[in-house]
């Protein structure tokens, strides 16, 4: 399954959840958040959210800024 | 007997729900490295800070995290939505800064620092798009600070709108350039201040972009600013921390000087020694 991850192809194998993903990236534990196709996904539902094929994750995190 | 006489001590400030003990509100972007900006942040006082909220680089996941050098205990992350320029993207990037910070438990979680900017070139706020995402953030529980032109009109439908603090630019972002217009700054401190404009003393206003140097702090906390945020002037300075430093004590001194009550400006001289007791020859006399 294609779905495409910060503005980038990427194929995953199976039927992944944001869970999976997340995992996949090793950023378990990482203090970051998803969004599946503009909406956020919260951390208490990665487990329960499946991804699908041509699905726009974004993928953030904090960074400097002002 | 005379002991050195302590400077009267500076209130904190509310932001809806919020209380900062410092007045100096400074962003986390453009420093060399990360041990500047927290030696920078150290130096300016502030218990706040802005962050943005961009892509994790997934091609370089053990990069140093700048949450690794900002102690969370101590400071209170004000997430930003720089980049954005509609409405719709400003609520979507708000909503992700607030799941981080409930993840690491900051009270950060709990506010943002709205931007909905324009352009690329000036980064000036686009008022329609900030109107619009402020009463749509209002609505989903954030406490709103806006950043804002310096139009006192504009300033008066965002506080409407429920920001909790307008933030009106000194001068476009990352300039340097001061208060570029100093009246427009009171019209706007006025409006959201002055009973008799329908404002409220109590109501925050921070002057937000352009300073370049500690004077510029002074003569917005002058002009009846309640703070100032500020990045590029301290992360672009040539000594970063010696300039936080600097911004840290201009802040003290605007405010003071505020309720110092200045002297009014005049044309001609007026001695500040008496001329009673004068023995010399005054020209004209």
């Amino acid at each position: 399954m294609r779905i495409e991850l910060n503005g980038a192809p990427r194929d995953l194998d199976g039927s992944p959840t944001v869970a999976d993903l997340v995992r996949t990236l090793g950023l378990e534990r990482a203090a970051c958040a998803v969004e599946v196709n503009a909406r956020l996904v919260r951390k208490s539902e990665h487990a329960a959210h499946p991804l699908a094929e041509g699905d726009r994750v974004e993928v953030v995190t904090l960074v400097g800024g002002g | 007997m005379h002991a050195e006489a302590a400077a009267p001590a500076i209130p904190p400030i509310a932001i809806g729900g919020f209380t900062l003990r410092s007045r100096l509100v400074v962003g986390t972007g453009k420093y060399r490295d990360y041990p500047v900006m927290q030696a920078a942040i150290e130096a300016s006082g502030a218990d706040c800070v802005t962050v943005a909220v961009r892509r994790e680089r997934l091609v370089d996941a053990a990069g140093r995290s700048i949450l690794d050098f900002l102690p969370l205990d101590r400071l209170t992350i004000l997430p930003n939505t720089a980049g954005c320029f509609s409405a719709e993207d400003a609520v979507r990037v708000s909503r992700l800064g607030r799941e981080i910070l409930e993840q690491l438990g900051n009270p950060g979680a709990g506010w943002v620092k709205l931007e909905v900017l324009g352009d690329r070139t000036t980064l000036l706020p686009d008022p329609v798009g900030t109107i619009e995402a402020c009463r749509e953030l209002v609505k989903d529980g954030f406490t709103v600070l806006c950043y804002s032109s310096d139009d006192p009109i504009v300033a008066a439908r965002l506080r409407d709108v429920g920001a909790a603090s307008v933030m009106p630019a000194g001068s476009p972002i990352g300039s340097g350039r001061g208060i570029a217009n100093p009246a427009a700054i009171r019209m706007v401190i006025d409006r959201l201040k002055l009973a008799d404009q329908g404002g409220s003393a109590e109501y925050p206003v921070i002057v937000d972009a352009g300073v370049g140097t500690a004077s510029d702090i002074v003569h917005a906390m002058e002009l009846g600013a309640d703070g100032v945020l500020l990045n590029t002037g301290i992360a672009h300075a040539q000594d970063p921390v010696r300039m936080a430093h600097a911004m840290r004590l201009a802040l003290d001194a605007g405010w003071h000087t505020a309720r110092a009550g200045r002297i009014p400006r005049k044309l001609y001289a007026n001695a500040s020694s008496p001329w009673e007791g004068v023995i010399t020859h005054i020209p004209g006399e």
